[in-house]
């Protein structure tokens, strides 16, 4: 029987010694560095996450993986960050980790050699960096741009407002989208350029993250901020894909908790002198969303494994993202209702991943919009 | 083990192609059965019987079982080109599943040198046709208390009880007998004994079972005194519950040595697309409307997960959090599979999704139809998904049992 399945698709699925390594060591550090007491107690914060973790982080050289070694990092494929991310996500961490990072990739794919060297290394080390590429239109599609960029005696001139702009408060420097000469274009904009309360915080689902919008209009720079505009189209599906992965990974990673968290409820709590969990309405609702985890793991690590391959990588990581979105809603959502009263209020964490999924979900498309690209691709 | 002739390899496995595209037989004017339990006609019977025995004389089923027992001497890897070949191909199934995945390993592991002789050679050539008592009607999943009786009188067995859900049992020379020797012994299982029993006697009647698509394919056994011979039994009284055991990890794959050849075909992706691209729906192909390619999508990716979800399963560090999960796991999630896809399949038919096997209106000949009813084999025979979900519940998950 599955000689068959074989035979028809090829899945590919590995792990390479460093990422196997490095679920062990991001295991414990994301367990050590955000027990759930700390996630709650920075939910208040302005920031968000603590900077001397970020610090930490940058100092075990996550944030260089990706980067090539000539501008300071490791030179990895992004696929090995899955694993870091992943338990980022199980223990519902708020770093810029995944901003910056796919900041890095983009810049290493469009931009200038002057704008690599100028960049790299400062991102690789631990200088955050964010996107802004979301706009009114709620498009997934991020060629779908109405914020411009044009030249000028001044230099390179802006308009337009931008969202989503996540960890907008900590970035140095932007990736932001725009129209230039009528087509897609990618600009690298310092944090310096912006002006005085062009940053708004955003009220977002997820109260662990920090969202901003941001104003474009009147922000100049120079007239080499632009990034290789041959290539945006190119990047920005890059970015797309690299996003979609990383988010899937930090979604699997949150199905995990979600689960385990309700396992435990589930194995204390009674009701009508039985615990709650010996219920086959409750156990096998709970084996379904282990058994959606388990696949969007496997469709992960597939992912991870096939990213940096043509063709191959995009069906991976679109199946990934989809299968991610709907086992970590679909457990959380369950994760919830098993609270019972206690699951309505604010201090049951069910809550803090429910709100978490829907917001990865709304970023880089939902499960019906990756199968639909998966559509075009496959059939 | 001496290392693999990669050269020698290389032309068995052309050989083995070219043998499958020339003699995989093409056009069958009556339905062909998808798995070896569906074997409802004498003319069925006979087909798959003749296209085992021809697949046997010409060196690719068993290949790697020993030559003095009437294998075919050679290693593993050499059959097991073979066996892709052959799935690759499409090929009719290989009939007699229980001689060659079960008992066939069973007896080379430990049997004894005269059991070997007797029947290895018969369960390749389908000469002789295996089937296997374990389950009966008031025993269903519980084994371990079957109440078959064989009571030892000189050199024969007398065995009383009955015996259900025997496949090819109408047809079977042979069944692996699990009958209580010792009522009285101090646990159920001390009690059992595991017997290579003729099927063809006095006091051993079969039963035909109809099955919900209205085919045959399952018997119910009924020993009234049936007397066999004490060699039938196979190692010593009060073993038989440990050589039930061993056979299920050759019926669950957790043991190797089977002969080889697929026993069960199962629809995959690909057929499903190609239905998708000639049946319409609402006046156009299925494969243009949107809902549909959604959902064919979805399955896809489904059917992905089932093959990565094993291969993850190898990779430790992937696979430690929730040990057993994996495993204990693929039961549920691909016979579950089976189902919607063979139901998606139906559902994207149109006014043809009434149709069934016989019908020229039916799409592929009603395959879906009859697959999507057949599948409920898979999803209660084994232990039901409900009892899946209970194991994996309590054993993975660690929830208390109710």
């Amino acid at each position: 029987m599955s000689a068959l399945i074989n035979a028809g698709l090829t899945p590919s699925i590995g792990l390479s010694e460093e990422q196997a390594q490095l679920i062990d060591i991001a295991q414990n550090f994301c367990r050590d560095k955000s027990p759930i007491d700390q996630v709650r107690k920075l939910l208040d914060d302005d920031t968000g996450f603590d900077p001397a973790v970020w610090r930490e982080i940058a100092e075990l050289g996550w944030l260089g993986i990706g980067v090539p070694e000539e501008f300071g990092g490791i030179g990895l494929g992004l696929g090995e960050l899955v694993p870091i991310v992943e338990q980022m996500g199980r223990h519902l961490m708020a770093l810029p980790f995944v901003s910056t990072i796919v900041a890095a990739q983009a810049i290493l794919h469009a931009g200038t050699s002057q704008q690599q060297q100028k960049y790299l290394p400062a991102l690789a080390s631990g200088t955050a960096a964010s996107l802004a590429l979301c706009e009114e239109n709620a498009d997934w599609d991020l060629e779908n741009i109405s914020c411009t960029a044009s030249q000028t005696d001044q230099g390179l001139v802006l308009s337009g407002r931008k969202f989503l702009v996540t960890d907008a408060h900590q970035a140095e420097l932007f990736i932001v989208s725009v129209r230039y000469d009528d087509k897609p274009a990618l600009v690298i904009v310092p944090r310096a350029a912006l002006a005085e309360g062009a940053m708004s915080r955003e009220k977002i689902i997820d109260d662990t993250r920090r969202s901003y919008a941001l104003d474009l209009n009147g922000v100049c720079v120079d007239a080499d901020s632009l990034m290789e505009q041959a290539k945006a189209a190119e990047t920005l599906a890059y970015i797309e894909l690299a996003s979609s992965l990383l988010l899937a990974a930090e979604m699997v990673g949150g199905a995990y908790n979600v689960i385990d968290y309700t396992l435990d409820y589930l194995k204390t709590r009674k009701q009508f002198g039985k615990l709650i969990g010996s219920y086959q309405s409750l156990k096998h609702t709970m084996v379904d969303a282990h058994m959606g985890y388990e696949r969007a793991r496997s469709h992960l690590y597939s992912a991870a494994y096939l990213f940096d391959q043509q063709g191959e990588g995009e069906v991976a990581v679109r199946m990934a993202k989809a299968e991610a979105n709907e086992a970590f809603s679909f457990a959380a959502d369950r994760a919830i209702q098993f609270h019972g009263g206690f699951g309505f209020t604010y201090d049951c964490d069910a809550q803090l991943y429910r709100r978490r999924a829907i917001w990865c979900s709304a970023l880089h498309g939902d499960a019906r919009y990756h199968r639909r690209k998966l559509a075009d691709l496959m059939l | 083990m001496t290392a693999v002739d990669q050269k020698q390899l290389q032309e068995f496995k052309q050989q083995a192609e070219a043998w499958f595209a020339e003699n995989t037989p093409r056009e069958v004017d009556f339905m062909l059965p998808l798995t070896f339990m569906e074997v409802g006609t004498d003319q069925q019977f006979e087909f798959l019987r003749a296209w085992q025995n021809k697949v046997y004389e010409a060196g690719y089923l068993g290949a790697h079982w020993p030559k003095e027992f009437g294998g075919g001497g050679l290693d593993r890897a050499f059959q097991d080109v073979a066996t892709k070949a052959m799935a690759a191909e499409r090929t009719p199934i290989m009939l007699n599943a229980i001689g060659l995945n079960w008992t066939g390993p069973l007896l080379l592991d430990r049997g004894s040198e005269e059991e070997k002789k007797k029947y290895i050679k018969g369960i390749l050539s389908a000469e002789e046709i295996w089937c296997q008592g374990f389950s009966e009607p008031d025993h269903g999943s519980d084994l371990g208390n079957a109440q078959t009786r064989a009571v030892r009188e000189g050199d024969e067995y007398v065995i009383n009880g009955s015996k259900i859900w025997t496949t090819q049992g109408n047809y079977a020379d042979y069944m692996i007998l699990l009958a209580r020797t010792n009522p009285q012994a101090e646990s159920k299982y001390k009690g059992l004994s595991f017997f290579l029993s003729p099927m063809k006697g006095q006091g051993i009647e079969t039963v035909p079972i109809r099955k919900l698509t209205g085919e045959y394919g399952f018997t119910q056994t009924f020993f009234d005194n049936a007397r066999i011979p004490a060699s039938c039994l196979m190692g010593q009284e009060g073993e038989g519950w440990l050589i039930a055991m061993q056979t299920l990890e050759y019926e669950r794959g957790a043991r190797s040595g089977q002969a080889g050849g697929h026993v069960m075909m199962s629809a995959d992706p690909a057929d499903i697309l190609e239905l998708a691209r000639h049946a319409q729906i609402n006046g156009k192909p299925a494969i243009e409307d949107p809902a549909i390619r959604e959902e064919l999508v979805a399955l896809m990716t489904e059917a992905r997960a089932l093959g990565l979800n094993s291969r993850r399963d190898k990779i430790q560090p992937l696979a430690q959090d929730r040990p057993m999960s994996l495993a204990l796991g693929s039961k549920l999630a691909s016979t579950d599979f089976y189902q919607r896809l063979n139901a998606f399949a139906i559902a994207m038919q149109g006014t043809r999704a009434a149709y069934y096997v016989g019908d020229p209106q039916a799409h592929d000949n009603g395959v879906w139809q009859r697959g999507y009813l057949n599948s409920f084999s898979a999803t209660i025979g084994g232990g039901t998904s409900q009892i899946q979900r209970n194991i994996i519940g309590e054993h993975v998950l660690g929830l208390p049992k109710g």
